[in-house]
C-alpha cells in the first residue's frame, strides 16, 4: 500500500533521513520505534508532503506522493495525528472534529461520524461547544486522533500518540488504535517511544536510528530482541 | 455643553469608523494568515475609490439613474480591487513566503508604492471629483444638521458586511478552513486545507471591503486623489493593532475607537492635529495593552 523507497530528507544541511525505505502492507499494524531525534516525526512529514524528500519516492497504491502537495495526499485518504497533538486551541471541539472532516461531503455520515467520535471518547461530546484549547493534554489526545479519523483513512499515521499520558489513558489509545484496524480495516502507521506497547499490537516494526533503519522483523519478534530490549524496553 | 456638536461628532466618528473598520479587517486578516502586514491594503482602498470614480463618471454621463451607477460602480470596484488584491499576493508575497519575514514586508511597500505611482501616472496628481450618487434620504430631513444620507449608506453598508462577514467566518466551512489555517497553517494542510486558496480568499475579502470603503467614502467627501489610500491605509493600520492584530473583532472595535477619538479629537481640541490622534491613541492603549485591546499574548493568535 505505502512504500518508501530510499528517500533522503534535509532540513537545511541536516540530513535528517539517510536513505529510508520501508513498507506498510493494506489492513497492517507497523511501528516505527526509534530515540529522540532518529527522523521519525521527518518520516512521517515526508510521507504526508510538508517536508519533502530531497531524492528518494514515496508511493501509495502505485501513485508518487513526493509530487503531490499535502491537501493531495490527505485527499487520497492518508491522514496523520501529527506530534504534539496540534489541536486548534481557539475552535471548539466540535469544530476541531469538523475540520477533520473536511474533505468530505456527505453531511449526514458526518454527523453520525461525530456522535461515533462522542461514543469514543464521552469527554469530548461533553465539552463539544469549549474551545480546544482548554482540554487537557489526554483529552486533547483524543481529539487529535478523532480528528483524524473523521477523514476516514485508508492510511492513518500516528505520531507518539502516548507522549506524556497516563497509563490507563495510554491503554485506551492503543485498545481503541486496534479497534480502528480490526474493525474499520484502517492501516496504521505508528511513531512510538513506548516501544513495548506499540510492538504489542503492530503485526511488524522498524527501528530507526540517526536517520537510518537498523533492523525490522515483526512485532512479536522485535519485543524479543536483545538490542531493542536494551536500548527501546529498558531491560 | 451643545449637545447637538457632541452628537455631530459622535455620528462623524462612528462614518470614520466604520470606513476604518472595512479597512482594517484586511490588515488584521491577512496577518492572522500569514503574518504579514500588507502595506499595499490602502492602495486596494484607493483602487476601489479610482475603479467607482471611472464607472461612476461614465455611468451617470450617460445619464443612468444615480443609485443604478452607484451600485454598479461598487460592485465594479470590488471586482477590481479583489483581482488586485489576489494577484499581488500570489506575485509580491508568495515567492517570500518562506523567507525572512522583513522581505515580504520590503515588498510590500514596493507594491504599494507602485500602485500609487501607477495611478498618478495614468490619472493625475490633482483631485478628481467624485460624482455624487447618494440619494437624499428625506426621513433625515429633521436632523440633516447632524446627519447625512451618505453617512446612514456607510453605516448600513458597514453593517451588512461585518454581519455576512461574521456569518462566513464563524459557520461557514471557509471560514472554518480560515481560523484553522490562521491558527496552525502546518496543520489545517494536514487535514486537507489548501492554504493557498485560504490565503487567496483572505486576499478576495479583504480587498473587496477595501473597495466598498473606498467607493462609498469617496462618494461622500466628493473628491479624490492617488494617495488617500496612504493616510487611511496607515490609520486602519494604526486601528488594527489598536484592537489587537490579528483579531477580527478587535480590528472593528480598535477602528471604532479611533474613529471616535479623531472625531472628537478635531471638534474639541483642534483640527489641526487631526492625523495626530491616531498615534496619541496607540501609544496610550499599547502603553497598557501591548496586545492591543482584543489582542492575546503571542503564543495564542488570533
Ligand atoms: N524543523 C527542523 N529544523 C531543523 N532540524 C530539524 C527540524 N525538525 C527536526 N530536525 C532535526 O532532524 C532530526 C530528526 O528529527 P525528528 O523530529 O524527525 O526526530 P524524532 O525521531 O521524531 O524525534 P522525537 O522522538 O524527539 O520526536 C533531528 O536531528 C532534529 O534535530
Ligand atoms: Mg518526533
Amino acid at each position: 500500500m505505502l512504500k518508501i523507497d530510499n528517500i533522503h530528507t534535509y532540513y537545511g544541511h541536516i540530513h535528517a533521513l539517510k536513505g529510508i525505505s520501508l513498507e506498510v502492507e493494506q489492513g497492517e499494524i507497523i511501528s516505527l520505534i526509534g530515540a529522540n531525534g532518529a527522523g521519525k516525526s521527518t518520516t512521517l512529514l515526508s510521507i504526508s508532503g510538508l517536508e519533502k524528500p530531497r531524492t528518494g519516492t514515496i508511493t501509495f497504491n502505485g501513485e508518487d506522493l513526493t509530487k503531490l502537495s499535502p491537501e493531495k495526499i490527505v485527499n487520497l485518504g492518508i491522514t496523520q495525528a501529527p506530534e504534539g497533538r496540534r489541536i486548534f486551541p481557539n475552535l471548539t471541539i466540535l469544530e476541531n472534529l469538523e475540520l477533520g472532516a473536511f474533505l468530505r461531503n456527505d453531511k449526514k455520515q458526518i454527523k453520525k461520524d461525530i456522535e461515533f467520535m462522542y461514543g469514543l471518547f464521552p469527554i469530548l461530546g461533553q465539552r463539544r461547544n469549549q474551545l480546544g484549547g482548554t482540554l487537557s493534554g489526554g483529552e486533547q489526545q483524543m481529539l487529535t486522533i478523532s480528528r483524524a479519523l473523521m477523514m476516514e483513512p485508508k492510511l492513518l499515521l500516528l505520531d507518539e500518540p502516548s507522549l506524556g499520558l497516563a497509563p490507563i489513558i495510554v491503554q485506551q489509545i492503543f485498545d481503541i488504535i486496534k479497534k480502528m484496524n480490526d474493525e474499520y480495516n484502517i492501516t496504521v502507521f505508528l511513531v512510538e517511544q513506548n516501544a513495548n506497547q506499540a510492538l504489542k499490537i503492530s503485526d511488524r516494526g522498524y527501528v530507526l536510528q540517526n536517520g537510518v533503519i537498523t533492523l525490522t522483523d515483526t512485532g512479536e519478534n522485535l519485543l524479543k530482541n536483545d538490542e531493542v530490549r536494551r536500548a527501546y524496553l529498558g531491560v | 455643553m451643545d449637545v447637538g456638536y457632541f452628537l455631530k461628532l459622535l455620528l462623524s466618528g462612528l462614518t470614520r469608523g466604520s470606513i476604518y473598520a472595512l479597512i482594517a479587517l484586511g490588515y488584521t486578516m491577512v496577518y492572522g494568515i500569514i503574518k504579514l502586514i500588507n502595506f499595499a491594503h490602502g492602495e486596494l482602498y484607493m483602487l476601489g475609490a479610482f475603479t467607482g470614480l471611472i464607472v461612476a463618471s461614465l455611468m451617470s454621463y450617460s445619464g443612468i439613474n444615480p443609485v443604478l451607477s452607484l451600485i454598479v460602480a461598487t460592485i465594479i470596484a470590488i471586482i477590481y480591487s479583489s483581482a488586485y488584491g489576489v494577484a499581488i499576493e500570489k506575485i509580491a508575497y508568495k515567492p517570500l513566503r518562506k523567507s525572512q519575514r522583513l522581505s515580504a514586508l520590503i515588498s510590500a511597500i514596493g507594491v504599494s508604492m507602485f500602485l500609487q505611482n501607477f495611478v498618478l501616472l495614468f490619472q493625475t496628481s490633482d483631485f478628481l471629483s467624485f460624482p455624487n450618487l447618494i440619494p437624499t434620504f428625506k426621513f433625515l430631513k429633521p436632523v440633516e444638521n447632524y446627519l447625512s444620507s451618505a453617512q446612514v449608506l456607510i453605516y448600513i453598508c458597514t453593517a451588512l458586511f461585518l454581519i455576512g462577514f461574521t456569518i462566513l467566518v464563524k459557520f461557514t466551512k471557509t471560514g472554518k478552513a480560515m481560523r484553522a489555517t490562521s491558527q496552525d497553517s502546518k496543520m489545517a494542510q494536514l487535514l486537507g486545507i489548501s492554504i493557498n486558496k485560504v490565503i487567496s480568499f483572505t486576499f478576495l475579502i479583504g480587498s473587496a471591503a477595501a473597495a466598498i470603503g473606498g467607493v462609498l467614502i469617496s462618494s461622500q467627501v466628493g473628491q479624490i486623489n492617488f494617495y488617500i489610500g496612504f493616510i487611511v491605509g496607515i490609520k486602519a493600520f494604526v486601528a488594527a493593532v489598536l484592537g489587537g492584530i490579528g483579531s477580527l473583532a478587535g480590528a472593528v472595535l480598535g477602528s471604532f475607537v479611533l474613529g471616535l477619538v479623531e472625531s472628537f479629537g478635531t471638534g474639541y481640541i483642534s483640527s489641526n492635529y487631526e492625523d495626530l490622534f491616531a498615534f496619541v491613541v496607540l501609544i496610550v492603549i499599547l502603553t497598557f495593552k501591548p496586545a492591543g485591546l482584543l489582542g492575546k499574548s503571542e503564543k495564542q493568535k488570533v
